[in-house]
């Protein structure tokens, strides 16, 4: 297991119950009242303000990340009771790929403009990792219908799924 | 969302103890606990988190059947490869619902118990007899898209919102609960409530009571299935209509058995046993299905904007009944229909 400690136990308030997490590899500490969500957690306390905040309602995606390695929307967790998972995020992702760099997926985002103005993008990122990393998707078809729980408003989608599929194709996976 | 004291609970016995004696509600996958908290819709003093319960696993019964841990996963319970295998309809039924980031949290328990997305239920400065027993129901006279056109009550015409329900109906899965008086086991047709004159309480839990498994009976109808989901978009919405069918056939092609269970017509998952019994002995045609569908659909009553959804449903019925006797189940993957 990863120790590095990301925010020292000295910085935390005394209220609230206390939880650990390992956050993008860093052990992170927190007191968190039961009502706090992962995602104001992820976003208030631990700043990391990539995962974002859409309909806070399990509606848009906006807000997924890998939770114990499964993708999930962190608006409907709540943070006590995710207590000892390991979480990665969006920023977890930049520094996963080969020699500490971009994910791939990042890159195919990018080489495919596969975002306009970049609000859904992180959870769509997360998303795809899951998906991937869940193996159920081989053909576009198939991408479309598990991608579907992220809602892009600016209609990327086109290029969404080739970022995708290409990442597919790299990694051999695709049919 | 109100404040709650949280408590978390190792086993099955301790969540029921922590249970007695206060507004609690237990949490599983938190999808939709999580978001009536927020809407203030739920307002519990104490949340029983049960996410630690060692209730996920996914193994074989006695009878042949299969057991279906109340903590496993949607995503987990659809993928396993024995359900995939033996009861193909449920994991048709399960992927058809929500969207893999909710799968991968919902729980088995937790889809059973999820409340009507009755626009109304969800809005506190509507009246509702679901929310607030005795307020009224704003649905009536409302905008009833998404509403019941059987079973209903002058109380409520809500619908039950699940997927995965409607064809636990079909397969005639039992639920197995555990509460302060020990355990007990509940057939799904009787587990869910019509509204009556108490909509508030949807099923026959009573306080406290914890379910602890789905169990599935041996016959699955692993050829002669489908799952058949109507909605205003192809992924990622509620059925306005669904229709889950299982069929076994002699070897002359002829109907032995058959079950079809609706979803987003009623409070429960719709099934009709007179209806099933037409099907048995007889060839499949389009005349045998609209016999049934128009059985299936008795005494179905439109509220003015879910009028469509008897004639939908008429359509959805016999599709699904020719898809299954073909053994050309829907794909939830490849939606578009000819
Ligand atoms: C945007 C969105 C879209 C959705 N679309 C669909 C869809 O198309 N089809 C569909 O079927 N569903 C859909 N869902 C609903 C989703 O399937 C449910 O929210 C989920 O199955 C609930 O499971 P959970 O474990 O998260 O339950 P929780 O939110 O943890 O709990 C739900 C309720 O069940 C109770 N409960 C949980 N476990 C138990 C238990 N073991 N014993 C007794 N009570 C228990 C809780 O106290 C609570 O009242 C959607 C949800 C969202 C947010
Ligand atoms: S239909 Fe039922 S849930 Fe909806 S407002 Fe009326 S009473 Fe409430
Ligand atoms: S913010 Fe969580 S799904 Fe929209
Ligand atoms: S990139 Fe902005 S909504 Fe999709």
């Amino acid at each position: 297991m990863d120790t590095r400690v990301h925010s020292p136990a000295a910085a935390l308030g005394d209220s609230g119950i206390p939880i650990t997490l390992q956050l993008n590899g860093f052990s992170h500490t927190a007191r968190v009242e039961p009502w706090v969500t992962l995602l104001d957690l992820l976003r208030e306390e631990a700043h990391l303000t990539g995962t974002k905040k859409g309909c806070d309602h399990g509606q848009c995606g906006a807000c997924t990340v890998l939770l114990d390695g499964k993708r999930v929307n962190s608006c409907l967790q709540l943070a006590v009771s995710v207590d000892g998972s390991a979480v990665q995020t969006i920023e977890g992702l930049a520094e996963s790929g080969e020699g500490g760099g971009l994910d791939p997926l990042q890159q195919a985002f990018m080489d495919h403009d596969a975002f306009q103005c970049g609000y859904c993008t992180p959870g769509q990122i997360c998303s795809a990792r899951g998906l991937i990393a869940e193996g159920k998707a081989r053909t576009r078809e198939e991408v479309r219908e598990l991608m579907s729980g992220n809602l892009c408003r600016c209609g990327a989608y086109t290029n969404i799924t080739d970022a995708v599929m290409s990442v597919l194709q790299r990694e051999g996976l695709a049919k | 969302m109100n404040r709650f004291e949280y408590a978390r609970a190792a086993d099955a016995g301790e969540a029921v103890r922590l249970a007695s004696g206060s507004a609690m509600r237990f949490l599983a996958g938190g999808t939709n606990l999580v978001d009536l908290l927020k809407e203030n819709v739920e307002r519990p003093t104490k949340v029983i988190d049960i996410r630690r319960l060692p209730l996920a696993g996914i193994t074989a019964t006695d009878d042949g059947g299969l057991r279906l841990g109340a903590l496993a996963t949607n995503a987990d319970t659809a993928w396993h490869p024995e359900v995939e295998a033996r009861y193909p309809l449920l994991s048709s039924a399960i992927l058809a619902g929500a969207s893999p980031q909710l799968r991968n949290a919902a729980t088995n328990g937790g889809n059973l118990n999820q409340r009507t997305r009755c626009y109304y239920f969800y809005d506190t400065a509507a009246a509702c007899n679901k929310r607030e027993p005795g307020s009224g129901c704003s649905a009536i006279g409302g905008v009833t898209r998404i509403h019941a056109i059987l079973g209903s009550s002058e109380a409520c015409i809500a619908t039950h919102p699940s997927d995965m329900c409607v064809a636990l109906a079909a397969l005639e899965a039992t639920v197995r609960v555990q509460g302060p008086s020990g355990e007990r086991s509940i057939a799904f047709a009787d587990y869910h409530r019509l509204p009556g004159d108490d909509p508030s309480r949807d099923n026959q839990l009573a306080d406290g009571e914890l379910v602890t498994a789905i169990d599935l009976p041996a016959e699955g109808y692993a050829t002669h299935y489908t799952y058949l989901k109507l909605r205003d978009r192809l992924s990622y919405a509620f059925a306005l209509v669904s229709v889950a069918v299982g069929l076994r056939l002699d070897e002359a092609g002829r109907i032995v058995t058959g079950r079809v269970a609706l979803g987003g017509v009623a409070h429960k998952p719709w099934r009709e046993p007179r209806a099933e019994a037409l099907l048995e002995g007889q060839a499949p045609s389009q005349a045998l299905f609209l016999q049934v569908a128009d059985s299936l659909l008795l005494g179905a009553v439109g509220r003015g904007g879910n009028d469509f959804k008897i004639e939908l449903a008429r359509k959805a019925i016999v599709r699904a009944l020719r898809q299954a006797a073909a053994g050309t189940p829907q794909s939830q993957t490849d939606k578009r229909v000819a």
